[in-house]
């Protein structure tokens, strides 16, 4: 488990992170998403204790990171932004000498030869790293994270730089990882994180802005849900036919399509489902709905959404 | 730090480094012997000895400059402080490991006292006192370098850098001749690296010599966990 509390970092006058809490149960998989430069890597270099917090604590296993740095370190396995890749070493001497460096009290050979597998880079194993590709020496950034099985995972952007099927292969094997560790991964790219994790933290400017279940992020954000609807029929008529919906909000016209045909977004109450009841009284006030559509923001517009929001907020203060 | 100490040699002897550093330390010090001993025929190694000094200044920041600015340019520093080992221990694996193929380098002048003493039996009191005396400064030298690594991302910088100190060490005696004002003087004599080493080249196992030397080492190893531990608070 890993406990993050009011973890700030300022450099001089300027707050990288501000005031994070977040607690991390085993077994479960943290997205952590975020524009660039949104701190996401300064607080992950905070927890791994790569660099210290200006205040705020980390807590892995009831251990502190500046109380016991021994102990959180070795429980923590680390895949940084950039892979801390020694190029000159074929990739088995690198393990070993990772292995050496965490002091894991394994069979050496039998564990980098599994965690190798594991991650699909045993057929390069006596290669030099310099030569590897982008896609390989992530991987074997990967394997120097997972030597000891840490009970913890933090993973800086694990997919960057990889081809689509490796992406895939990396998505699957954080979620298998994820039933026996706990893993805190950060992207920026969305489908990846809404794919792989089971809770999405949204940081934006130093500061969390949405912690919410991957599915409920969309609706927690928004609060309402949308339809958008092409109308044909008159705009009195079709305004006072939606406005008696039970659990409509709010009904706007965005465009005129020509022909006496409307284009209508109706905001309604989370839980309901008010689509029966808009065709029963289209058809009862002789509109003719041409066509109708879920209109709820997909994950990719909440995160813009957010991320814009806390931006101008921002600009707003500054003022 | 065993871990670190293993990487560091062998990437020292994987790499041309090592042998590009031998090569340079074997030649000048052959020139040296040749020079003194063969032409001007005689068994003392003293002058060799001095004058290995300069070529020591040039040789230990090349051992040195890569230990921590190199870490810094990969980002393997990351993987180094995030893992169970302490700085102490990362920052002392380091430099154990430059002054192991330095005092590898320096073991050159044991060959050249058994060629002495194919002709006749060479100063052992000499040979024996000044090998010591050329670790301590080696040791005290690279320490300064693997400080002067730390600070820095780039090799190029760390080796200028860590050349013109030794230079400046080197000089030392030569400037405090130029300087009138008594107590500056007689304060920069107190670390004039050749004052001190010299003694060890005339046979004699000075205990204030092997003090300075080794607080200089501990000082610069100490500074060096201290830039490692200020860049993480700051």
């Amino acid at each position: 488990m890993v406990e993050v509390k009011n973890l700030t970092k300022r450099y001089g006058n300027t707050t990288v992170v501000d005031d994070i809490s977040f607690t991390v149960n085993t077994g479960e998989v943290l997205g952590f998403l975020g524009p660039n430069g949104a701190g996401k890597s300064t607080t992950m270099n905070m927890i791994t204790g790569y660099i210290s917090s200006t205040a705020g604590t980390v807590t892995v296993d009831g251990n502190e990171i500046l109380d016991n740095p021994r102990k959180v370190k070795s429980s923590i396995g680390y895949l940084p932004e950039i892979p801390p890749l020694y190029v000159d070493m074929t990739v088995r001497k690198y393990l070993r000498f990772m292995f050496d460096l965490k002091k894991v009290k394994l069979p050496r050979d039998e564990h980098i030869d599994e965690v190798m597998r594991l991650v699909k880079i045993s057929d390069v194993s006596e290669r030099i790293i310099k030569h590897l590709s982008k896609g390989y020496r992530q991987r074997v950034g990967f394997a120097q994270a997972l030597l000891g099985n840490p009970p913890v995972l933090i993973l800086d952007e694990p997919t960057v730089g990889l081809d689509p099927k490796q992406i895939i292969e990396i998505r699957n094997l954080i979620k298998s990882l994820g039933k026996k560790h706990t893993v805190i991964f950060s992207s920026h790219v969305l489908s990846e994180i809404s794919a792989t994790c089971d809770r999405i933290i949204v940081i934006s400017n130093g500061k969390i802005v949405a912690d919410a279940k991957s599915d409920e992020l969309s609706t927690s954000i928004t609060g309402e849900q949308k339809l958008n609807l092409d109308i044909e029929g008159s705009q009195g008529t079709v305004l006072d036919a939606l406005k008696v919906i039970p659990g409509v909000i709010k009904i706007r016209k965005t465009a005129d399509l020509g022909n006496n045909v409307g284009r209508y977004i109706v905001e309604y109450k989370n839980g309901v489902d008010i689509r029966r009841d808009v065709f029963r009284s289209m058809a009862t006030a002789g509109a003719v709905i041409l066509n109708m559509e879920n209109g709820n923001e997909t994950l990719e517009d909440s995160f813009l959404k957010l991320v814009s929001e806390d931006q101008t907020r921002e600009a707003g203060g500054v003022k | 730090m065993r871990a670190i100490l293993k990487r560091e040699l062998s990437s020292y002897f994987n790499s041309a480094i090592a042998y590009i550093v031998m090569a340079m330390f074997f030649g000048f010090s052959g020139y040296f012997f040749v020079g003194t001993c063969f032409v001007g025929n005689t068994s003392s190694l003293s002058p060799a000895f001095s004058n290995i000094f300069v070529i020591i200044v040039f040789l230990t920041p090349i051992i040195a400059m890569k230990t921590f600015s190199e870490e810094k340019r990969q980002h393997t520093d990351q993987a180094l402080f995030t893992s169970p080992a302490s700085l102490p221990r990362i920052v002392l694996g380091k430099f154990l490991g430059a002054f192991i193929l330095y005092a590898v380098c320096c073991m050159i002048f044991v060959v050249y006292a058994l060629i002495i003493s194919i002709f006749t039996t060479p100063d052992w009191a000499v040979i024996l006192c000044t090998i010591i005396g050329l670790l301590l400064l080696g040791g005290a030298l690279i320490a300064i370098d693997v400080f002067i690594s730390a600070l820095t991302e780039s090799q190029v910088i760390a080796a200028v850098v860590g050349m013109a100190v030794g230079l400046v060490a080197y000089m030392m005696s030569s400037i405090v001749s130029m300087i009138e004002v008594e107590w500056i003087s007689n304060a920069l004599s107190a670390i004039a690296f050749t004052n001190y080493y010299s003694t060890f080249t005339y046979g004699i196992l000075d205990p204030s010599g092997i003090v300075f030397f080794l607080s200089v080492t501990a000082l610069f190893l100490f500074f060096t966990v201290r830039v490692f531990e200020r860049k993480r608070w700051s």
